[in-house]
Order: structure tokens, then sequence, then C-alpha cells
């Protein structure tokens, strides 16, 4: 028995099973405070009301059916302009990042389109499509296209050259090339690109549905605001919250799912 | 040649011959066997980059199954002759011609860096070496068994970036190796590695050089390994062939004995000088 076999051992706390939990405790730590605050009278309700009363004009308009269909209509927006916004995004970074002559084309025009803000086109946008659909799905579309563009391009640029030469010289097609090295190399820096483009997707689609649409989360939003019911202006604000936080832990399960060779997302 | 001749002079082995051909043949790997590597023939090569010119002449031929190591300072176009051979580049003037046609797959090269797909099992990447016949029904069985070669048949089915320096280094080697190839270029491939991984990755080399008889090419700034691995040390000055010399030294060569220090010692010397004597041949 030496002296230090009889010293207390240092150790972490042991943590509950239920490691998935901690990134909750903030959360749900606020909503108490908020709740106290409010039962306290510390906040009047006029100003903020009190998570129950938020819950309870959920479950309202749950039940009436009006927040699943504006959920609905503002998820169908957010997905199809995101698609279409993407998918030209990552085309022309493909495209760009591969050919030199599409590069030299096209992409002093796309950094130049770039440093508009899109939000700035609203009052054009309103003129060419009215509140139409369309008009959400352009500024969505928009958004979403710069930064799938951007990390695309980018992340077909960094492939590293020397793994590029060695597939050649272990006789890749262009196609193998494509398939086997550079896609796979790029595919790190076009997820940053995607968890950008949903954060902008929510943040265009909240702007352009509070300014112009006659359904979505942001004209419930604005119609509570008329009728100033601010438990569902709040509800609102909420439910956007959340659906972000849904796309973001979307974006990274894929990410886990096929960047499983990744250094960063191994042992985890 | 003056100087070709006196630097012979130091290697008691070695003896003067007229047809620096005749000479090498006679040091083949082993003379009883017929070699599956290839000859290689070069004329006149020249090589500039821009205006600066690299190689400025090379003559030079390998005959099948001989392992030539060929070492330089840094810069003095071993790389570059290196990457002429496994048609990486193309030469400014002359020609590298190969004693039969040569498949693509038949000349390989391994580099200084693995060069693995990270995002490919260590399987997949050996399989990679295949090439054209990677869609082939044996591509998995063959691919395994040039894993085994290099003593990695279990980590098939591992991720190259929890694999050591030498371990990735191994498994790049399974790779050039998996399509039998007959020339076998290595540039600088331990250049990377520790010394006791250097030591073992020198007897892997060796091992398949005479396992698989192809023509090996190895570029190294280590004139120790150039003399432990090779058949014939070439040692480049300025972009020119300044010593063409014979490693006349029984296999399995034993590390740190006598004989190859001696040589090993003889080289650096001369390597040496001939730096000094340069600025007035030029």
């Amino acid at each position: 028995m030496s002296l230090i076999d009889s010293l207390p051992r240092v150790r972490a706390p042991r943590l509950p099973r239920a490691d998935g939990l901690i990134p909750w405790i903030v959360p749900l730590a606020i909503i108490l405070i908020w709740q106290l605050a409010c039962v306290t009278g510390f906040v009047p309700a006029r100003v903020l009301p009190a998570p129950t009363d938020v819950a309870l004009a959920g479950w309202k308009l749950l039940l009436s059916g009006e927040l699943i269909r504006n959920i609905w209509v503002s998820f169908w927006r957010a997905s199809i302009g995101f698609l279409i916004g993407g998918g030209i995004g990552f085309a022309f970074g493909l495209a760009n990042g591969l050919s030199q002559l599409s590069a030299k084309l096209t992409d002093t025009t796309l950094q130049m389109v770039r440093n508009i803000p899109h939000l700035a086109l609203i009052p054009l946008v309103i003129l060419w499509f009215g509140i139409d659909e369309s008009a959400k799905l352009f500024l969505v579309a928009l958004g979403v296209f710069f930064p799938i563009y951007l990390n695309t391009l980018h992340g077909i640029r960094t492939v590293d050259p020397q793994l590029i030469e060695m597939g050649r010289i272990y006789g890749m097609t262009d196609g193998e090339l494509f398939r086997r090295v550079i896609f796979p190399g790029a595919l790190p820096s076009i997820f940053v690109g995607l968890r950008f483009a949903l954060g902008i997707m929510w943040l265009t689609l909240i702007v352009a549905e509070t300014i112009a649409a006659s359904s979505g989360l942001g004209y419930m939003a604005m119609q509570a605001r008329e009728f100033m019911l601010i438990d569902v202006v709040v509800l609102s604000i909420l439910i956007y919250a959340l659906l972000g936080k849904l796309a973001d832990s979307a974006s990274r399960a894929l990410e886990r799912l096929t960047l499983s060779w990744h250094p960063a997302f191994q042992k985890h | 040649m003056q100087e070709v001749l006196r630097f012979r002079s130091l290697d008691a082995e070695a003896v003067a011959h007229e047809d620096f051909v005749e000479e090498a043949r006679q040091f083949r790997r082993n003379p009883d066997a017929p070699s599956r590597g290839l000859s290689l023939t070069i004329r006149g090569l020249r090589k500039s980059f821009g205006d600066n010119e690299v190689l400025r002449g090379i003559d030079l031929h390998i005959p099948a199954g001989q392992s030539v190591a060929i070492v330089g300072r840094s810069g003095c176009g071993k790389s570059t002759l290196l990457r002429l051979i496994a048609g990486l580049e193309k030469p400014t003037a002359g020609s590298i011609s190969f004693g039969e046609q040569a498949r693509a797959e038949d000349i390989r090269v391994m580099f200084q860096e693995p060069r693995l797909l990270p995002w490919a099992r260590v399987l997949s990447n050996v399989e990679v070496g295949l090439g054209r016949e990677r869609s082939s029904a044996d591509a998995q069985a063959r691919a395994e068994k040039a894993l085994v070669e290099v003593g990695l048949g279990e980590k098939r089915g591992q991720w190259p970036s929890v694999l050591s320096g030498g371990q990735k280094q191994r498994v790049a080697l399974a790779r050039a190796l998996v399509s039998q190839p007959r020339v076998l270029a290595f540039d600088e491939p331990l250049g990377a590695l520790d010394a006791l991984t250097r030591i073992s990755m020198q007897r892997l080399l060796e091992r398949v050089w005479r396992d698989q008889g192809f023509t090996a090419i190895l570029v190294t700034h280590d004139v120790s390994e150039a003399v432990a691995l090779a058949d014939r040390v070439l040692v480049i000055e300025n972009g020119r062939i300044a010593h063409d010399l014979n490693v006349d030294i029984a296999r399995p060569r034993e590390r740190g004995s006598a004989e190859l220090a001696a040589l090993e010692g003889a080289i650096l010397k001369n390597l040496l000088e001939g730096t000094e004597d340069t600025s007035d041949d030029l």
C-alpha cells in the first residue's frame, strides 16, 4: 500500500446515460424561467405570453387543422425552392469546377449577382410574380443557389491533385475519376454549403411569407399580429426554430452517413 | 567518361567495360530464371520546363528484371527522369522504349505519399490498381492476394485514416503490385517513414522484387538505401548520368556490412566532389 494508492482518485463526474439530453438542458431552463417570469407577473402577458399559453394556442390551431396546413405549405415551399436553387447551384458548381471554359464564362457574372442581397429583390419579385407561389419559390431558390454553388466549386477545386494524378495513372476514365475521386473529395465542402443553404432557406421563406403570402407560417404570424394574437406570433417563431433545427439535424445525419471515412466522423 | 573510369577504380569489385549494356546484364537478378520484367532503353532524353533544362541528354539501357537506383542531389532531375519513364511527363527530345509492347497496367509508380483514396476502404484502394481489369470477376480475390502479400490482409475493411504511415505505404505497394506490373518505378517511396519502418519496408520491397521479377527503378536521395536494394546505381548530376555503377554484392545483403558501407562512402564522396567540379565542367 503506497501513499499514491491510498490517495483519492480524481475522476470526471459520471454523466447520466442519456448524453443526448444535454443539449436540451439550456432550452428547457429558458422555458422554465420564462414560465416563472410570466406566472409571477414579472413579464406582462401582452408583452410575452407564458409558454403554457403558447402551447394552448398551438393545441387549438392543431385541432382546427390550420397549423398543420400552414406548416405543410411552408415546408413544401422551402423544399421545392431548395431543390430548384440547390440543383442549379450544384450544376454550376460542377460545371465551373470541372471546366475552365465554363468558369471563365459564368463565374464573374455569378460573383457579381452574389453581392446583391436577394431579399432586396422582393419588390421586383412581387411586381413580376404577384404574391403567387412562384414568388416565394424564386426567392428561396435564389437564396439557396449561392452557398451551394460556391461550396461545390470550392470543393472541386481543392480536391488533392495528387489523387487525381493517381487516378489517371491507374487508368480511370473521366466518369470514374469524377465518381471515385473528385465528387467524394468535394463532398465535405458541399455539405458545408448545404448547411448554410438550409439556414438561408428558412430565413428567405419567413421574410417572403410575411410580406407576400396568403398561407404558410409567416402568413399565420402576420395574421395573428393583425388580431393581436401574441401567443400565435410567439408560436410561429418557435416553430421556425424547431424546423430549422430539424433541417440541420437531417443534414448532419446525411453527412455522418456519407462521410464515415472522414476522421472527424469516426468513433462517435 | 573519364570521370566514370576514375570513379570505377574506387570500387574494387567493379571492372571497367566498354559497353554498359553488356555490363548491366551480368548483374541481373537471377541469370537462370527468365525475368517477367520489361527492358528499357532511353536515347538522347531531354526535358525542359520553360527555359529550365532539367534533363540534358540521358542514354540508358536497363535490362529486364534489373533493379536500378537513381541517386543525386535534390533538383538534379532524378524525379523528372522517373516521371518520364512512367509516362507522367512527355520528353522534350529523345525517346524511351520498352523491350516489348507495354500495356498501361505493366508500368506502375509508387510515390513518396501513399495517395490512397481516404473515402475508400483498404481493399477497394488496392482494387484501383487493377486499372481496366477492375471490373473482372476475380478483381477482389486479386486485391486480397496483393494485400496479404504486403502483410495487411487483416486490414482490408479499414479506412486508410486509421493506418500508420508505413501501413499506408504498404497499401500503396499492394495497389501497385496488384496488376502484376513488369516495370515498377519508386519515387522516394520511403522518404516520409521513420528509420525502423524504412528498414522493414526495404526488406519488403526487396522480397516482392525477387518474387515477382519486375524491373525496378528506385529514385532515392538515400545512398545507403540505394546500395542496399539495387543491382546498379546511377548518379545523376546536372541533368546527366554522371556515374553508372554496379553493386556486385550478394543478396540477402546485410545492413551495415563493411562492403555496403565502403560502397556507400565511395558514392557519397564522389557526389560531394562531383558538385564541386561541375561548375568548371559546364
